[in-house]
């Protein structure tokens, strides 16, 4: 065993309401300067929809991530680190400027310099590569809210997998949101493309950092990295990245993205892992078994023997307390209720997501039915709006019993809540349904639903 | 043989790697996967040198978003970095969710105007303008004789005024661009009157201080200050009609307490970003979330359910959920709970007289019976008229209860004014018992979808009090809401009847298991309609039916615009300088514009086309002007510019004439030598003459009908399409120009940040510091903090702040009105105002016209007040800068409840300091903007306790009832500035508002009504389903009815939604166009910020659906042009199944500026999403003079509503050319 400590994050994205203010803070605070305008560590993607680059998830395309070798041997999915070392010359495998979006501005000082003219002056929109005149025809957000959707739903990667098939109806629209920051993976597939060693964990909290005396801009990282989180200043011609914020955390505050989540619904906490058997659970065969792989490396710090290791491992006494009382231990390990992003990459992703509980469609309503009724529950989980099996492929490699379970979990939340709130008796078999003690249940309605700052992070 | 154990790769790049690990200064791990680093990484220096900042200022964001929301600005080398939210907001408990933080990417996106190209660095004037300006300037010597060297000369005038909006603006020094200001007033006051200057600036909830600023000066020259909340629509004026309130709803953290919530027309995540998340997270205690929306919302996301109701016919499902209710839980069954409720806190049981139609086996409702009626009543009752009457259940006989109209004013109300019954139970049903009888009832009904008037008929159970034939507003409102089956509103709205029944009784079981915690929060969506007073009064029935109002938890929660200035006493003072003078003028900006941007000359119809069949005839060969000026006249809805003569003058006639200025006005009104100026818009004596314009972009934004504004107002290029009324369609009262005026206004100044169509338009423009620049002060109703702005760095370039632009204009305004004005008298005509005696000038709401010999006109009964003011002109300048001498006799009066506030000006003596010397000498100093914050701090029962306890204990001597306890906790806390620097700072419960924060609870508006029995500020003192005002019976409207949104096809002949293709068979689709907020700014503010652009589609875009797309043939971002006779947009559209099919929304507020192209349809610039649109006023929001239907500002007025509008877009060439 060898314990390691993790900075991760869980977002509930039942919450999130894809506003964009951690977009906004992110770029302000670290992306806005030149070299990185179209760059956006932190991004929200409208679901179903593109992304950001474009069709970032389709790997077949990409390359990015990890893959097994017909051995079961872990290998990058875009060749062997020997191949890349051999190509490094030739990227084929890296999104252009248009697969994100040509940046750009506008013409304002025109409003005010204009001389007397025939026309109301305007602020025309140029290019920040060129300078010249531009239409603009893609941007990082375009199909916020479904904008576009006839080509957003033919090119969504995932859609494509989702065997229900999708009707783009009016009566059967959904959406959701997914904000996205670097990964900070356990198994990271950025810093194993690296040729010049430049990317790197740190030993004391897991950050993936890019050294930016060392990177070369190679951009094997840009390619190698399956969520697309490794940017390329084209300024200092070196690979960027989302930092986690380490000047905050390492002064006690959260990342600039979870402390200005209006939706609150962002987490930050330590987990504790054994690093000796990640690259074990990164290569168990089945997709769909590397979620309870990952879950697998994990370990518990109430465990005698785990904090007798990681005492030897140098992990001080105030990181072990902020590893028990960790919010993220508990919605990934205690309840169960966030999900890895692809864990089909094999990287070990640590930014985690609730998936989200969306409305039920008219089915159950047009039984007449209440569907926070108890007895209409699971029934209405069976219903919702957002196919399991879309949020299955981005959470459980298409496995869809774990959504279901955990949206059965939120569901339950809600119907038992929903009792204690009008005053009745509660109904314990309602938790008991998901496999829950009242205790547990209220409290995950408590970091869930109060989700006070102190207990957010 | 293959190695099983887990592995990278093959065997020689691991050789590779493994080798590596011997030349890195990091650890690669074990199993070759990674690299670690420990310590000491130099090279991330720069991250960590990017963090870094100087100091940390607390500030927040002057935008009209009821955000509110306090951030931190970061600021390294004197530079503003970027912004956070601040989450330091006081805690609501241990058991609930805070408010931190609060934000979003539009606030968080701010700082980026700062030092961005579309600032304001410097002041600037209309080229051509300030040419002639120095040219007349250096032949005259004088200012103001220049400045009507050029405004008075038509040629001149033209010159400049076709320039604006095309460039041309010069650099100017502040001292000449304010010269040339003050001077424009100086002439524009002497020559043509005060009221002929305006200013504008919404919303002081948003910057108290900034809005004070111009505001002051506005009041004190006598100058009119335009409303805003009606004028945005965003007034609900149902509101004053139901609850005699203009507007009072829960804060955010009240959602929580609601048991069920419907989120109705109000996009919760995009428009109450910050507050979004106590929705989400009330799921998690298993509150049930229903959203009705007409496309998939970014609030359908979160709901339960989703009822998709068609644009604009909300007010069809509301009646139908109420139809519900009505027959399940009061008809079907007992509610004790609701039965309990409405027998206290609504009119339900109140009687109303029925009388005959003319048939003789039909009737209608009338008046409400009052103790007038009743030979019971002793002589010499105070009020009768305006003390209704219910029966009492017990004995049968009819009672007047306490707290009623009439025991508000008067001596024998005193201590009676209360909802305390007493041993008296309420009648609400007159089923059984040998007095009663059935009647037929006709009632008014209108089309259900062209909304043509029709009538329907229906049984009431009635009685015979005292030889009237009465019945119970219950009775009334069964009879109402029979038809309004879940059936019938299927074909109108499109929601199943069986969801629309199943929502109405979950959301009435809820109130009942819960006692009241159903909610409903409903937005613009629902309140920007022509009709939307009719929507709103079905949305309130369900809550007042259920008992939700005034509980925790429950009732409305109308949420458009950041209207609740908390501190709303002390900023009034300030704003409309009551310390200096009273009356201000205070102008209802819709019935302003309407009337001076021409648009009541584009009405093809009459004003009975709106009304009911049962119509008496009122409005029978009147249009919508001749309403206005009705209004005006009868001193129901204030009207600036009043008189065609200068009321200087008129004041000075008076005096010359030796008697009183009433008098003087009044013979000569009846001489008809005097005209009001509202039936002459369009002579050049009442044209509205210099337009002041802060913190607010109009002719980008707010301005409904834009290219009337630019055409008539302005007297520049426009896109306007439409053909003025034809002879049979023109006013009867309201004088009718061939030739319609352009370029009515000689002066529009603009102060802003950031340039804006205003700005481009304007013909002065100071440059204005921005949010993180300065001191003020801003409150909303999401939350019950007050906080403060504070500057980060100090305003750059030659950029000031609002308080000191205008403390400049005033100061040289005195300077040039030393010797061209100095002290005149002012005659000010008041409008009947609610909450004062003059709501008793009506009785019965019998209108009696005395242009038309119905009576004598009497000022303050059937006509406006006349109020003589002196205005010492040369003073304004110290008078700016002083909280006057009025205050100390006077007081401070709001809602009806007047305060001592001596101790608060010795107080703000002391903390400000004395004036020393001029007209201002001794006292307290309002000279910096922190002066100002004080003051509105000290001078308001919200931020100072011992105002609020003596609040409360006046008005215990007109209730009877003990309250001031609500507000004991805190009687000795004064808020100062420092401490809402320090954190945002609770507010304080005063009788101002009408909910309680005491002990912390979460605020809940008519809280304080229904625990401590103070009545509505209405007619019967109780929540009104019921208004028995002439005009209300005239639109066929004494009840909740329903009206779809206005048929344009037959108006004003536009196409049919639907319509696919032209006259000349290019594809073109018909469709209903809607403006909803947008997520990418808050109204204008933003839409041109890189940010948002960024992350948007960086222009102006119209969404629509797939299916109205392929008929027209447009694909996703192809250039269109969205047509009507308003005006023209051209626009990229965003195409998406999330759309209804006939309906496009083009958010709300995207401006000119940002990449429009000219237009195709009129080879010039294309608009603004308010180029399609245009007023229309709807009749009932000018009743004034009774009851709660009395005017007060912003409290009512007609709206600026833009829903029922339709367009026809086409795919354009896609070859666009900018210039």
């Amino acid at each position: 065993m060898r314990v390691m400590a993790q900075m991760a994050m869980v977002m509930n994205l039942d919450k999130c309401i894809g506003c964009h203010t951690c977009s906004v803070t992110c770029k302000q605070a670290w992306t806005n300067r030149a070299g990185t305008e179209y760059v956006w560590f932190n991004n929200v993607e409208t679901r179903p929809g593109q992304g950001y680059p474009r069709t970032y998830e389709d790997q077949e395309e990409w390359k990015g991530g990890w893959t097994l070798t017909r051995k079961g041997r872990l290998t990058l999915k875009s060749g062997s680190r020997w191949k890349k070392l051999a190509t490094i010359f030739s990227n084929p495998k890296l999104p252009s400027i248009q697969d994100y979006y040509e940046p750009w501005t506008y013409d304002y000082a025109t409003l005010t310099d204009a001389p007397a003219q025939q026309h109301t002056p305007v602020a025309r929109p140029k290019s920040l590569l060129t300078g010249e005149d531009m239409k603009i025809e893609w941007s990082a957000n375009w199909d916020d809210n479904l904008g576009g959707s006839e080509a957003t739903f033919a090119k969504d990667p995932i859609l494509q997998k989702v065997s229900t098939e999708v009707k783009r109806s009016f009566e059967e629209t959904f959406m959701f949101y997914l904000p996205r920051i670097c990964e900070h993976c356990l198994n990271p597939s950025c810093a194993a493309s690296c040729p010049s060693g430049a990317i790197y964990k740190r030993s004391e909290d897991g950050i993936v950092l890019v050294d930016q005396d060392r990177c070369r801009g190679w951009r094997m990282c840009v390619s190698g990295c399956p969520y697309k989180k490794v940017y390329f200043n084209h300024r200092t011609g070196k690979a960027e990245k989302c930092t986690f914020c380490f000047p905050r955390v390492e002064v006690g505050l959260p990342t600039v993205c979870s402390e200005t989540c209006v939706g609150r619904l962002r987490y930050i906490g330590l987990v504790l892992y054994d690093a000796d058997k990640v690259l074990e659970a990164a290569s168990v065969t089945d997709d769909k078994a590397l979620y309870e792989a990952q879950l697998g490396v994990f370990l518990d710090p109430d465990d005698p023997e785990v904090q007798r290791e990681a005492e030897k491992a140098g992990i001080p006494f105030d990181w072990m307390e902020a590893a028990r009382r960790s919010p993220i231990r508990k919605l990934i390990c205690d309840w169960k209720v966030a999900l890895p992003l692809h864990p089909e990459y094999r990287t070990m992703p640590m930014v985690w997501y609730v998936p989200p509980l969306s409305p039920v469609v008219d089915v159950v309503r047009d039984t007449g039915e209440d569907a926070e009724d108890a007895g209409n529950l699971f029934a209405a989980v069976d219903a919702l709006r957002i196919p399991v099996e879309y949020l299955a492929e981005l959470f459980t490699a298409g496995d869809v019993a774990p959504v279901d379970r955990v949206l059965r979990q939120l569901a339950a939340m809600r119907s038992y809540m929903r009792d204690i709130n009008l005053g009745r008796e509660p109904d314990a078999s309602t938790p008991a349904a998901v496999g829950m003690t009242e205790e547990e249940m209220y409290d995950m309605y408590r970091l869930l639903a109060l989700a006070k700052y102190d207990e957010r992070y | 043989m293959s190695d099983t154990r887990p592995g990278l790769d093959d065997g020689l790049a691991e050789a590779l790697v493994r080798t590596r690990r011997y030349f890195t200064k990091g650890t690669v791990s074990e199993d070759l996967r990674t690299l670690h680093h420990q310590g000491g990484r130099d090279a991330d220096a720069f991250y960590r040198d990017r963090w870094s900042h100087d100091k940390v200022v607390r500030s927040t964001h002057g935008v009209n978003c009821t955000g509110s929301c306090s951030w931190k600005v970061y600021v390294k080398d004197g530079i503003i970095t970027w912004e956070t939210q601040q989450t330091d907001y006081p805690s609501t408990g241990p058991d609930r969710p805070e408010y931190e933080p609060r934000g979003c990417p539009r606030g968080a996106a701010f700082s980026w105007y700062t030092y961005s190209p579309t600032r304001v660095r410097y002041p600037y004037v209309r080229g051509a303008l300030l040419q002639m300006y120095r040219e007349a300037k250096s032949q005259h010597g004088d200012p103001v004789a220049a400045w009507a060297h050029v405004v008075d000369h038509p040629d001149r005038a033209r010159h400049y005024k076709s320039q604006r909006g095309k460039g041309g603006m010069v650099r100017a020094t502040w001292e000449e661009a304010v010269e040339i200001v003050a001077a424009a007033y100086v002439h524009t006051i002497k020559k043509w009157g005060p009221d002929r200057v305006a200013g504008f600036s919404p919303i002081p909830a948003m910057s108290m201080v900034s809005h004070a600023s111009g505001a002051r000066f506005t009041s004190l020259v006598g100058g009119s200050m335009l409303s805003f909340y009606d004028w945005y629509a965003d007034l609900p004026v149902a509101s004053p009609q139901v609850f005699g309130d203009q507007t009072d709803v829960p804060e955010s953290g009240d959602w929580w307490d609601a048991g069920y919530l419907i989120m109705w027309g109000s996009n919760v995540p995009v428009t109450r970003t910050p507050d979004a998340h106590w929705m989400a997270e009330a799921r998690y205690r298993g509150q049930k979330v229903i959203a009705v929306s007409p496309d998939y919302a970014d609030n359908v996301k979160f709901a339960d359910e989703w009822l998709p109701a068609r644009p604009g016919t909300d007010g069809a499902l509301a009646l139908s959920m109420g139809q519900v209710i009505l027959q399940e839980f009061f008809v079907e069954r007992t509610t004790p709970y609701f039965t309990d409720y409405v027998k206290r806190y609504s009119d339900l049981p109140f009687l109303v007289k029925l009388v005959s139609t003319g048939s003789t086996t039909e009737m209608r409702p009338g008046k409400f019976l009052t103790a007038e009626d009743l030979g019971s009543t002793p002589e010499g009752t105070e009020n009768a008229a305006f003390k209704t009457v219910l029966l009492d259940a017990r004995t049968g006989e009819p009672v007047v209860p306490n707290g009623t109209l009439g025991d508000r004013f008067g001596e024998q109300g005193a201590g009676r004014w209360n909802l305390d019954l007493g041993d008296v139970d309420p009648l609400l049903s007159l089923e059984g018992g040998d007095a009663t009888e059935t009647v037929t009832l006709t009632l008014p009904a209108f089309g259900d979808v062209d909304g043509s008037a029709g009538e329907t008929t229906a049984t009431v159970r009635a009685r015979r009090v005292d030889g009237h034939l009465v019945t119970t507003v219950y009775e009334l409102m069964l009879a109402r809401y029979a038809g309004y089956t879940p059936e019938w509103q299927e074909p109108i709205t499109g929601v199943p009847a069986a969801a629309a029944r199943r929502i109405a009784r979950e959301f009435a079981q809820n109130a009942e298991e819960s006692r009241g915690r159903s909610m409903i929060i409903m937005g613009a969506g629902t309140n920007h309609w022509f009709h939307s007073d009719t929507i709103y009064r079905a949305f309130l029935a369900l809550t007042t039916l259920t008992g939700c109002q005034g509980v925790n938890g429950g009732g409305w929660a109308h949420y458009v615009g950041q209207e609740k200035c908390r501190p709303v006493t002390g900023w009034a003072q300030l704003a409309s300088a009551l310390d200096w003078s009273r009356p201000p003028r205070q102008m209802i900006q819709t019935a302003y514009w309407y009337l001076h941007t021409d648009q009541f000359r584009y009405d093809p119809f009459s004003a009975d086309a709106l009304s009911s069949t049962r119509s008496d005839g009122r409005f029978a060969g009147l249009t919508t002007a001749d309403l206005i000026a009705q209004s005006a006249r009868m001193g129901w809805m204030p009207s600036y510019p009043t008189f065609d003569r200068n009321p200087l003058d008129l004041a000075d006639e008076a005096a010359a004439a030796g008697r009183p200025v009433a008098e003087h006005v009044v013979e000569e009104l009846e001489a008809g030598r005097l005209r009001f100026a509202c039936e002459d818009p369009d002579s050049p004596e009442n044209f509205p003459r210099v337009l002041s314009i802060w913190r607010a972009n109009l002719l980008g934004s707010s301005a409904k009908g834009d290219e009337y504004f630019l055409k008539h107002l302005l007297g520049t290029d426009s896109s306007l399409r439409a053909e003025e009324a034809g002879a049979g369609h023109r006013p009867r009262d309201v004088e009718w120009h061939d030739e319609a005026p352009e370029g009515k206004l000689d002066l529009l100044l603009t102060l802003d940040f950031r340039q804006t169509s205003t700005t481009l338009f304007s013909d002065v423009v100071l440059p204005a510091a921005t949010w993180y620049e300065k001191h003020d002060l801003n409150t909303t109703d999401m939350h019950p903090f007050i906080h403060s702005f504070n500057p980060a760095i100090a305003p750059p370039w030659q950029t000031r702040t609002d308080w000191d632009a205008w403390q400049a204009i005033a100061a040289r305004f005195s300077e040039l009105a030393w010797t061209h004005l100095g002290t005149r008298r002012d005659v000010v005509a008041m409008p009947l105002l609610h909450d004062t005696p003059d709501a008793l000038a009506t009785p019965h709401g019998v209108v009696k016209d005395w242009k038309r010999g119905e009576c004598r006109p009497e000022p303050g009964r059937t006509m406006p007040k006349l109020v003589e003011v002196e205005r010492d002109y040369a003073a304004v300048g110290a008078q700016m800068g002083a909280l006057g001498p009025l205050l100390d006799t006077l007081g401070t009066t709001t809602k009806g409840v007047t305060y001592d506030v001596t101790a608060s000006i010795d107080y703000l003596r002391a903390k400000n300091g004395a004036v020393r010397g001029g007209p201002a000498d001794g006292r307290p100093s309002l000279v910096r903007d922190v002066h100002a914050c004080e003051a509105i701090l000290a001078l308001s029962g919200t931020t100072n306790g011992h105002l609020a306890v003596q609040g409360f204990k006046t008005l215990e001597k007109r209730t009877g009832t003990v309250m001031h306890d609500l507000a004991a906790e805190h009687e000795g806390k004064q808020i100062t500035f420092a401490d809402t620097q320090a954190a945002p700072v609770p507010v304080i419960t005063s009788p101002e508002w009408s909910g309680s924060e005491s002990g912390g609870r979460r605020y809940s508006p008519f809280t304080i009504n229904v625990e401590r029995l103070k009545p509505w500020h209405t007619l019967t003192g109780r929540q009104h389903f019921y208004l028995d005002h002439d005009w209300m019976q005239e639109l066929g409207e004494e009840l909740p009815v329903y009206r779809p949104p206005l048929d344009m096809a037959t108006l004003f002949s536009e196409p049919a939604p639907g319509t696919v293709g032209d006259e000349r068979g290019a594809a073109t689709i018909t469709v209903r166009y809607l403006t909803p907020h947008n997520k990418w700014s808050i109204h204008s503010e933003y839409q041109d910020n890189l940010f948002m652009l960024s992350l948007s589609r960086g222009g102006q875009l119209i969404w629509m659906s797939e299916v109205d797309a392929a008929k027209a043939g447009i694909a996703d971002n192809d250039w269109i042009e969205a047509v009507n006779r308003n005006g023209v947009v051209v626009a990229r559209a965003v195409v998406s199944h999330r759309m209804p099919e006939g309906t496009v929304y083009m958010h709300h507020a995207q401006d000119r500026l940002i990449d429009v192209p000219l237009a195709e349809t009129s080879g010039k610039r294309g608009g603004i999403h308010n180029s399609l649109t245009r007023l229309l006023v709807k009749p009932s929001h000018l009743v004034g003079g009774y009851a709660q239907l009395s005017y007060a500002f912003n409290y009512l007025g007609p709206t600026g509503n833009q829903r029922d509008e339709v367009t026809v877009i086409r795919r354009r060439s896609q070859e666009v050319r900018y210039s």
